[in-house]
């Protein structure tokens, strides 16, 4: 039987031969990945009342970034919790406050090509720009796989979006994410899997797969595969790791696919999503030019090197506007030293940027960098949903690094191209 | 089983940031329950009452992966959920809590504090106000069986005993 990417995983996890769209199956779990939020203080009472420990340590990685730093005692408790546990399970695959985890865990080399994994955060689908299947749980059911190893699955379709021909400059990966979700809308993947093709993709480096990828969970997707290739491969060696038969992780010719969709990427503009949804978005064009209170580059979608550097390329010898703050949270410690060595954090900081330690920061409003009633922020997040970055009156909009670099610039909601000096 | 309540209408893409605030996570659940849903309603906290279903248009529990946004309508004594769709995660979530998460694309005839009935078994919706029934999808044999357990922790309490 022709296979998807996504079933052939599921079916290896599953130790079957194939699977089929709609079966319900039980896997064994490659590697569960878990944070301060979701994770110890939410697993630990649970599995002190099944009586039992982690299955297998060494295929857990726990990663501290929701809370860090803490920015009070309730928060500090949390990490305290947090260590203690790791100690305790003996996880040697902890990083304490060293980044966001959906970054973090492939530039350490835990993921790559045919894993089937699972992750206590709903961005776990950025592990399919590796060749995973990797999708986000709940606490509880975290704590089920903890305790034994494996969970159920019902088998996802597949859903094929192609993108062709190149974008230009001033448009990016961010774009194409903000462009499906208008187009399809935020539940246009149907908890289904979404497997990312053609030659524009082809063509991204790693870290722009993960902002598709990451996305996959704000168009509703179970999981969003990029098929992997040389690029995937000289990444996952580069972290360290192995990325085994990495060609056997392709859909096979004739794979059924519930739907397929084409877009074209040299016909993509600059995307801004208006509050409050991703689905809301539209070409910079044609959203009126709204006044912004704070600029925030950030998030496991927003914040890796080559978005610093997008940034970095718009501001290079421009300021922020006069009364406006461009807060800046690396998604990782080696991003952020990185950044350092290249250049790219002297640019930000000589155009005025201010800065937040690494982590979730401001994105999901559960520490630094919130927002106050009535304010408006754009930023190179992936969620704009009333009330995620602060107070319920609060107002956010969604762009690429580009276009958020650009608009702190003019203090307004800019066409990134009028500043990089290319044509519109 | 059989559930009857009063009905608490919402409309389409009730995300789970909505539901349990992102600034609150930190909090105890009875304070993060009392913010549930504020910026949609900010009567409901306060005005839902044990047994109550909340009946709601598509993608409902979309976005974040944290079940507190199913802990909270637990905690306020919500009965059921039933919506045109569900954000995935939210949906395994609900069961794992014991939260009946019912599918159901035929609830335009039910109104705000209508009184309900939800057979959970035959799936059947009837509008006790109005006479009125409707189906809904069936809830799959595996989930039920959370639901029965009264969610997944007492599963897996069975199971590892066993």
């Amino acid at each position: 039987m022709q296979q998807t990417i996504a079933q052939k995983i599921i079916a290896k996890a599953a130790g079957a031969d194939s699977v089929s769209a709609g079966e319900i199956v039980t896997c064994a779990v490659d590697l569960a990945m878990i944070h301060d939020s979701g994770g110890p203080r939410r697993v630990k009472p649970i599995l002190e009342r099944l009586g039992v420990g982690v299955w297998d340590a060494s295929k857990i990685v726990l990663i501290s970034d929701h809370y860090a730093p803490c920015t009070d005692a309730e928060s500090a408790a949390i990490l305290k919790l947090t260590r203690e546990w790791a100690a305790e399970q003996n996880i040697l695959n902890f990083y304490d406050q060293q980044g966001i985890c959906h970054v973090v865990m492939p530039e350490r080399g835990h993921l790559g090509p045919g894993m089937f994994a699972v992750g206590g955060d709903s961005h776990s689908p950025t592990g399919g720009a590796f060749g995973a299947f990797m999708f986000g749980i709940g606490a509880t059911d975290m704590a089920g796989v903890l305790a034994t190893g494996e969970t159920w699955i019902r088998v996802p379709g597949t859903i094929r979006i192609t993108w062709s021909g190149s974008f230009g400059p001033g448009v990016a990966a961010k774009d194409m994410a903000l462009k499906m979700c208008a187009t399809l809308g935020m539940d246009g993947g149907d908890y289904q899997a979404i497997e990312y093709g053609g030659d524009t993709i082809a063509g991204l480096p790693m870290m722009e797969r993960m902002t598709l990828a990451n996305m996959a969970a704000e168009l509703g997707a179970q999981t969003g595969i990029v098929e992997p290739d040389e690029t995937t491969a000289s990444y996952v060696r580069a972290a360290g790791a192995d990325p085994g038969d990495w060609q056997a992780w392709r859909s096979d010719a004739g794979a059924d696919y519930l739907a397929s969709h084409e877009f074209n990427a040299a016909a993509l503009e600059p995307q801004v999503a208006t509050p409050h949804s991703p689905a809301n978005a539209r070409d910079v064009g044609d959203v009126d030019r709204d006044d912004i209170d704070q600029f925030y580059i950030g998030a496991c979608t927003g914040a890796k090197l080559n978005d610093l550097e997008m940034a970095a390329s718009v501001l290079k010898g421009n300021q922020v506007a006069p009364g406006k703050r461009f807060t800046v949270a690396p998604a990782s410690s080696r991003i952020l030293a990185e950044a350092t060595r290249n250049g790219t954090m002297q640019i930000l900081m000589d155009a005025g940027a201010n800065f937040l330690p690494t982590g979730c920061g401001a994105c999901a409003g559960y520490g630094v960098g919130t927002l106050a009633e009535d304010e408006v922020c754009l930023a190179s997040t992936a969620r704009n949903f009333q009330g995620r970055m602060g107070a319920n009156t609060s107002r956010v909009y969604l762009a690429s690094p580009y276009t958020v670099a650009a608009s702190a610039v003019t203090g307004v909601i800019t066409d990134p191209r009028e500043l990089l000096g290319t044509a519109v | 089983m059989k559930l009857t309540g009063r009905v608490w209408r919402f409309g389409d893409d009730v995300n789970t940031d909505l539901i349990a605030p992102g600034i609150y996570m930190k909090s105890p659940l009875e304070e993060l329950a009392a913010h549930c849903l504020e910026t949609v309603d900010a009567s409901f906290a306060a005005s839902v009452k044990a047994d109550d279903i909340i009946v709601a248009g598509k993608n409902f529990g979309m976005g974040s992966s944290r079940e507190q946004a199913v802990q909270v309508l637990k905690h306020l004594g919500v009965a059921a959920v039933i919506a045109t769709s569900f954000g995935g995660i939210f949906y395994r979530n609900a069961f794992n809590w014991g939260l009946p998460a019912i599918v159901s694309a035929e609830t335009d005839g039910i109104a705000m504090n209508n009184r309900i009935e939800v057979d959970l078994a035959g799936g059947t919706i009837t509008n006790l106000d109005s006479g009125q029934s409707v189906q809904s999808d069936a809830i799959p044999e595996h989930l039920m069986g959370l639901i029965d357990a009264g969610g997944l922790v007492p599963y897996l309490e069975k199971m590892l005993n066993n």
